[in-house]
């Protein structure tokens, strides 16, 4: 009733006043210490950056600064384009070719070939991008249920806690070499879902996204508030219920606490599996630019290194996001 | 309050919890009963067991020795016959005020109402306790006063064959745990429920109860003296702060707890049993 109340003057008020003092109201009560203090953080460190790199000569030629970056990142998205423009116009005279054909004669049989262009930078975003999702989304459907599993049962815990201790500081590139051989020697299919390079990395991303996870998710279960836990006992809540309405709720902050570390090093993690792998990815683009050793390449790789720490912070607000949606705590601050 | 049966039985309850220099005995020999539709309330310094007994007799807690009895069975498991409200409230603060009632309500009346049924039996209890008006708020919308009325909805609703109140008014202010308390008398009075009331509050038990079990110091605690309550209800704080009986009441459970520091010495054993033979209490004895 009141908020209809409260809108409905809101929007009175906002028609009556005119445009330019609205402005200047939005500029007074704007916050600019939320937006100068960044801007300046970001500035001054480029500053420093094009300073200590004039500095620097390589055998590669001068480490590039701020504007080679830049004009680089411009390079590529031409690049980009150019190579959609090749494919589209192969299609294009694939398909005149094949009608032709056909008007000639409609029992002809015809070929449709793929394109076999290189990827562009972009095309290795998205490559990796569906790795560590997929990858992190495997390992997270067996990290949570176990997570819980280990949280409310201290036998389960007790069974489980030596293998977590163990395998968890095994750096996942160490499975590297067996998930290889492991993925080529089962998945064998006539048309397959998913490339194999594709798999090993997810994978190897999985085995790194599952400790996290499951560390705090078991944390996170074990610590829920005991009267809560007694009132389910009182109530005889059955053990599906009580997960549901208890459990899960209230473990919701540590479960994501785990999902975001998970994520956060699973991504680290699959940038090194692609570039040792040489599987398609950020990882292989950043190889392949240094194996090819030309003036313009560690402007290229810096051009990575900064896309690959802004979809870092973007995954990380994604699933913060997540959690803003899913928590039933609206007033918790995240960070 | 003519036919009094025993409606639930505590006998020779004891209870040893692991520590690393052994095992510690907080409670031993535990012995009373209750009435059905009577209201009792455990009183104690804090640490002396009380609410440990509490958790035995809802089953949280399993006794090392002796045993409950509730209308004629054994108490081995929590359950919704003997719904406890909690000194924390203990509401989900993920559901609402509704929700949160309803939790209960939909489990022990599976199969037996239906989904109008529990809706209306679920606004009955917020209406009892009322907070009907705030059906829709989530906990941490509430003050705690209120909280504690949702907490007794959520115990009510479950139609426990007897309510556990562990200091439900402890983390009140003075004004609202008065208010509390009369609602929870007036519900008492209408459902003639069967409430066990863990408290350290003299005045609070005084007031409340039929009958007030006052608890020696631990380790080892055990119940110290049972002191009938013989006051008319519905009992007025305000007239009662001014009448005699309801000072001297207060004046001999305040001298257990304060002269005596609620330790059993030889004469109080000897009386605790003649109590136990009589099962009635002859109020000028212990006077």
């Amino acid at each position: 009733m009141s908020s209809t109340s409260n809108s409905s003057r809101g929007l009175t008020l906002g028609s009556s006043e005119p445009a330019v003092e609205r402005l200047m109201k939005a500029i007074s009560t704007f916050d600019y210490k939320s937006v100068v203090f960044p801007v300046l953080g970001v500035v001054i460190f480029c500053l420093l950056w094009s300073l200590a790199a004039s500095r620097i000569d390589t055998s590669l030629g001068q480490f590039p600064g701020p504007a080679q970056v830049y004009s680089q990142a411009h390079t590529l998205v031409d690049e980009h384009f150019a190579e959609r423009d090749k494919e589209s116009a192969f299609y294009e005279r694939q398909e005149a070719r094949n009608e032709k054909k056909l008007a000639k004669n409609p029992d002809a049989k015809i070929k449709i070939r793929k394109y076999t262009g290189k990827e562009t930078f972009f095309d290795q975003v998205v490559t990796s991008l569906q790795t560590v999702m997929f990858g992190f989304l495997v390992a997270s459907l067996f990290a949570i249920p176990f997570g819980i599993a280990c949280g409310l049962s201290d036998g389960v815990y007790k069974a489980m806690n030596p293998l977590i201790q163990i395998f968890k500081p095994v750096s996942p590139l160490a499975w590297l070499p067996l998930i290889t051989m492991v993925v080529s020697a089962t998945y064998v299919s006539e048309s397959p879902w998913f490339e194999k390079s594709f798999l090993v990395s997810a994978f190897t991303v999985a085995l790194c996204c599952l400790w996290p996870t499951l560390i705090n998710t078991a944390v996170g279960v074990a610590n829920v508030d005991k009267d809560l836990l007694n009132v389910s006992r009182v109530i005889k809540l059955p053990t599906a219920v009580h997960i549901r309405k208890i459990i899960l709720p209230a473990s919701i902050p540590m479960i994501f606490t785990g999902l975001r570390l998970s994520l956060a090093t699973g991504w680290m993690v699959l940038i090194a599996a692609e570039m040792l792998s040489q599987n398609p990815g950020l990882g292989k683009f950043v190889w392949d630019e240094f194996q090819n050793g030309s003036s313009n390449s560690l402007s290229r790789i810096m051009v990575a290194v900064v896309v690959i720490g802004l979809i870092g912070f973007a995954l990380d607000r994604v699933i913060l996001l997540a959690q803003k949606t899913v928590s039933w705590d609206k007033q918790a601050i995240l960070r | 309050m003519s036919i009094k049966k025993k409606f639930l039985e505590i006998s020779k309850v004891g209870i040893e919890f692991p520590t690393p220099n052994g095992p510690f005995c907080a409670l031993k020999d535990v012995d009373f009963t209750i009435n059905e539709g009577e209201f009792v309330s455990i009183i104690g310094h804090s640490g002396c067991g009380k609410s440990t007994v509490l958790n035995i007799i809802a089953g949280l807690y399993q006794a090392t020795s002796g045993g409950v009895i509730l209308d004629g069975k054994e108490v081995d498991e929590p359950g919704p016959d003997r719904a406890v409200v909690f000194q924390s409230h203990a509401l989900m603060p993920w559901l609402t005020v509704y929700e949160n009632v309803a939790l209960g309500v939909e489990q022990v009346f599976k199969g037996k109402k239906t989904k109008s049924e529990i809706k209306e039996w679920v606004e009955h209890n917020l209406r009892l306790v009322k907070m009907d008006h705030a059906m829709n708020k989530k906990p941490a919308e509430i003050s705690g006063g209120m909280k504690q009325r949702v907490g007794i909805a959520r115990c009510l609703a479950m139609q426990p064959k007897v309510m556990l109140m562990d200091e439900p008014f402890g983390a009140l202010d003075a004004l609202t745990r008065a208010n509390l308390q009369d609602s929870v008398m007036q519900i008492q009075k209408e459902l003639n429920t069967t409430i066990i009331l863990i408290t350290h509050d003299v005045d609070e038990a005084v007031l409340m109860s039929d009958k007030i079990i006052m608890m020696a110091n631990g380790p080892a605690a055990r119940v110290g003296e049972i002191l009938e309550v013989d006051l008319d209800r519905p009992r007025e704080r305000v007239a009662l702060s001014k009448s005699d009986q309801f000072n001297q009441y207060r004046q001999q459970v305040l001298s257990f707890l304060y002269e005596r520091k609620g330790v059993v010495d030889i004469e109080d054993e000897k009386r605790k049993r003649t109590i136990e033979s009589d099962d009635t209490i002859d109020k000028d004895k212990i006077a």
